[in-house]
């Protein structure tokens, strides 16, 4: 359902961050991202989003990514961004929540039995009329994961869903993500995590394509990985094979 | 709590003023908005001399304030920045209009005083009449209103980027000096050798996050409209609230009530 032919894209002339991309990604799918600081990987997610144009193709169920058809894009895609604060802007959690979903012109009846919903699958019923300015950092990531789930998206994007957050909130957001049947493109430098919630991994370096496979085999290539500045997954440390 | 953190506080308090439930809160924001502005104009409209006439004024504030559960203290202390510059209005008028209108007591009182009070008031009154609509009603449904009042999307999307914008420059704000001052000991301020590159990062890491802000609203199908603010329909008590007080500011504008108790009073 996302496709990307031969993408480049750079931010200054001469300094390409990304160059002659290429994957597909089906329905329903689970696809970790992961990569070296500045490897490129939250520019990957601009790009689908359409808040950065490059050269290249990239498709969403079929539509390219255009100027004119962002709307049908975007309307496919919830993004949780890597700063929640950025992503969190009424007042309330719930007034974020209606947000999107009345954007879309639902009835104020229909986005409110979403709104619940949501909340009751991620257990967040206590955030619901918090203002969005006295909740800690692990809570504002729940809300703003909250904050996509109601729009009910086709795909995920998720840049850092774990990041800043202890061990038992952590828990609760890789649970969440593995209940979700949605397409997911997440990116992280918890590979605990992402070993945890994909099946499969682009592991980006220098704006290229390093490898593409099973989360199993690529998550498990130690040579590979440091070769490419990162570590095996914590849980894998220490087995001798 | 650092200058900027307490600013940010301040803006939202008003947030959560507006989210309370009285029954000033629960009218309808464009028929708020319409009396606000009706109410500004009236007391605009006064003589510079009708300090009799301008006071019973007070009385619609004073009625807000008691319905709406706001405190008064909360309106002087939040307006506290603007209320001398408005106070200052009218510092000069002594000066220029020395003639002698009224004995008080024996005391003469020129035209110029007079005018002073009447202006200073003026600006008092239409400041708590803002104040008023700020707090009981959200910046989203006052944008709504304004929609609905049919003003162009591009201003009230202005309006609502800047109030947020405000927000988002003051939380860096507050992160800038914070980090400043963890490296600058026992320094009060900031440097003005720092001056230059401070406000440059300021603007730059600001924009940064307006822009991000920017983008989270298109990416859940923002498009200048305002759906989401907490919408219902123009009910009769909303419509009747417009006349009804506007009536009410007439009145006050052309009864002269301080006359009418006065004259009574001698009687
Ligand atoms: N707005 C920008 N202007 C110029 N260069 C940028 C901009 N944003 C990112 N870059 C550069 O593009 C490259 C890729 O950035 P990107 O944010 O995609 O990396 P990332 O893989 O998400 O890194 P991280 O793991 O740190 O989040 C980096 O070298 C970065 O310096
Ligand atoms: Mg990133």
């Amino acid at each position: 359902m996302i496709e990307f032919q031969h993408v480049s894209f750079a931010y200054e002339k001469d300094r390409p961050v990304l160059q002659d991309l290429s994957f597909r990604i089906e329905k329903g799918e689970a696809v970790g991202l992961i990569g070296a600081n500045g490897a490129g990987k939250s520019t990957v997610m601009k790009l689908l989003l359409g808040l950065a144009e490059g050269e290249g193709r990239i498709l969403v169920e079929g539509t390219e990514v255009r100027r004119d058809s962002l709307p049908v894009v975007r309307r496919k895609l919830g993004f949780v961004l890597q700063n929640s604060d950025n992503q969190m802007f009424m007042p309330t959690v719930y007034e974020d929540m209606l947000f999107g979903p009345l954007n879309y012109k639902l009835s104020r009846e229909e986005a409110d039995a979403r709104v619940d919903a949501v909340l009751e699958k991620l257990h967040l019923e206590d955030l619901k009329h918090r203002y969005n300015h006295k909740i800690s950092g692990g809570e504002k990531r729940m809300a703003a994961i909250a904050t996509v789930l109601t729009m009910e998206p086709e795909a995920i994007l998720m840049d850092e869903p774990t990041s800043a957050l202890d061990p038992y909130n952590r828990r609760i957001v890789i649970n969440t993500i593995r209940e979700l049947e949605q397409t997911k493109l997440i990116t992280s430098h918890d590979l605990d995590m992402i070993l945890d919630t994909c099946d499969r991994v682009i592991l980006l370096s220098e704006g290229c394509i390093a490898a593409d496979g099973p989360a199993r085999e690529i998550l498990y290539d130690r040579m590979l990985l440091e070769r490419n500045r990162m570590e095996l997954p914590l849980s894998l440390m220490g087995r001798s094979d | 709590m650092n200058k900027m953190q307490r600013a940010i506080r301040e803006l939202s308090e008003m947030d959560e003023l507006a989210a309370g439930s009285s029954l000033i809160h629960a009218l309808h924001p464009a028929a708020k908005l319409v009396t606000t502005v009706v109410y500004i104009l009236v007391t605009l409209s006064f003589d510079k001399y009708d300090l009799g006439g301008l006071v019973p004024m007070l009385l619609w504030p004073v009625l807000l304030f008691q319905v709406s559960g706001i405190e008064v203290k909360a309106c002087f202390y939040k307006l506290r920045i603007v209320l001398p510059l408005v106070m200052a209005v009218g510092l000069f008028n002594p000066f220029f209009d020395k003639a002698i209108l009224l004995q008080l007591g024996g005391l003469p009182v020129s035209g110029g005083v007079i005018s002073m009070l009447t202006l200073m008031l003026k600006g008092v009154f239409c400041l708590m009449a803002s104040f008023l609509l700020m707090a009981t009603t959200s910046i989203d449904s006052l944008c709504a209103a304004l929609r609905k009042l049919h003003v162009p999307k591009l201003i009230v999307t202005l309006l609502l980027l800047t109030y947020r914008y405000v927000g988002v420059m003051t939380e860096e704000l507050a992160v800038m000096t914070d980090a400043y001052h963890l490296r600058a000991p026992g320094q009060k301020g900031i440097h003005i050798s720092a001056w230059g590159s401070f406000l440059g990062q300021l603007l730059l890491r600001s924009m940064d996050r307006a822009q991000e802000l920017y983008s989270s609203m298109m990416l859940r199908g923002y498009c200048q409209e305002f759906y989401y603010a907490d919408y219902r329909a123009f009910r009769l008590g909303d419509a009747l609230y417009v006349p009804a007080s506007s009536t009410a500011f007439f009145l006050l504008r052309t009864v002269r009530i301080a006359e009418l108790l006065g004259s009574t009073i001698v009687r």
